[in-house]
């Protein structure tokens, strides 16, 4: 798909002074071969600064712990109360053992979303195979919890016990299919949130070099693009902070109907 | 000649599917607008209901972000 956008933009010679989804494609890091299974790529390489990043938070901001905490430190607490905030209030103190799980998927989606937003960096969490994994996980491990916690009772959360009775197998059927649709929309929101996001400011990106191709229509073009850019940035900035929001709120819920599956 | 009516038939259904991103749009529009009105006439029960008012947001932008899938598929897939 991506090599046929690129030769797609180079043979049609677009308008446009770059293809705003040549970000998304996936190459090697060194020489340029095809890439295989071992093959080290942009995508390696954001995601390893990605790990990083949250391991330079976490132990710069634990290694003090001083009563008055320092910026990082107030930074690293700052997430840490957030999301164990949220993992209690949603799903419910037995939820806690989890935490540790919920925390790790927020801070990697948080700090890759970050990280993409990075003029020519490489957003790993706009793949659909990254998020696909990421919301895959969640899903086996909901699914498989439930059944150890629950044994056969956890079936009951496809039968709605408070809803009349002829209405409960047609209630059971959309449950189910509702349930196995919950992996394609968790992974697909996130990666088509920062697909289309990061695609429409190099949209933007592409139409501010046209002052230099024409004086007349790039007098306007031009900063109006430039403007276009900076806001459309501060958006991203928070609807990356939503999306890995969403992303951990909806493993709490899923967390919770597996912990309680009665209705 | 065929490959091009294919192609134009394509684009044509990646613009057409974009409207679905108009259905995301009234969905979250009516899902914040909603919770405003209840959160103003009742400010003291609003904080707790903010994560509600996230995932009720994420439900209805996620059926946006389908059409957006099927405009790519359209694009880069068929």
């Amino acid at each position: 798909m991506a090599t046929e956008t690129q030769t797609g933009a180079a043979e049609q010679g677009a308008g446009l002074a770059f293809h705003p989804m040549d970000q998304f494609i996936v190459k090697p890091l060194f020489g340029d071969g095809a890439v295989g299974l071992f093959t080290v790529t942009n995508v390696t390489l954001w995601m390893a600064l990605t790990v990083l990043a949250i391991i330079g938070l976490m132990v710069l901001g634990t290694s003090s712990r001083s009563t008055i905490p320092s910026r990082i430190q107030s930074v690293a607490e700052l997430c840490y109360g957030f999301i164990r905030k949220m993992v209690e209030d949603v799903a419910g103190k037995d939820a806690l053992p989890y935490f540790p799980y919920v925390m790790t998927l927020f801070l990697f989606i948080l700090f890759s979303n970050f990280l993409g937003l990075i003029p020519g960096s490489f957003t790993t969490t706009s793949h659909i195979a990254v998020t696909a994994v990421l919301a895959m996980l969640v899903f086996l491990t909901v699914t498989l919890m439930g059944f150890i916690k629950h044994g056969a009772g956890f079936l009951s959360l496809f039968w709605i016990s408070s809803a009349p009775l002829p209405l409960r197998p047609i209630l059971a059927l959309i449950e189910v299919i509702s349930y196995f649709v919950r992996p394609v929309s968790h992974s697909i929101r996130l990666a088509g949130n920062m697909m289309a996001g990061h695609a429409v400011i190099k949209v933007f990106a592409a139409f501010a070099p046209m002052i230099i191709l024409s004086t007349g229509i790039g007098l306007i073009v031009t900063p109006m693009s430039i403007l276009a850019i900076t806001a459309i940035y501060a958006l991203e900035v928070l609807v990356s902070f939503i999306q890995a929001y969403v992303f951990t709120i909806l493993t709490c819920v899923y967390l919770k109907d597996a912990l309680h599956p009665h209705h | 000649m065929e490959g091009d009516i294919v192609q134009m038939g394509a684009y044509i259904g990646a613009g057409l599917a974009c409207t679905g991103m108009g259905g995301a749009a009234l969905g979250v529009g009516h899902v914040v607008g909603n919770f405003l009105s209840g959160a103003l006439r009742n400010p003291s029960a609003a904080a707790g209901q903010t994560a509600t008012m996230f995932i009720g947001i994420a439900f209805a932008e996620a059926l946006g972000i389908f059409s957006f899938l099927v405009a790519l598929l359209l694009m880069f897939a068929v």
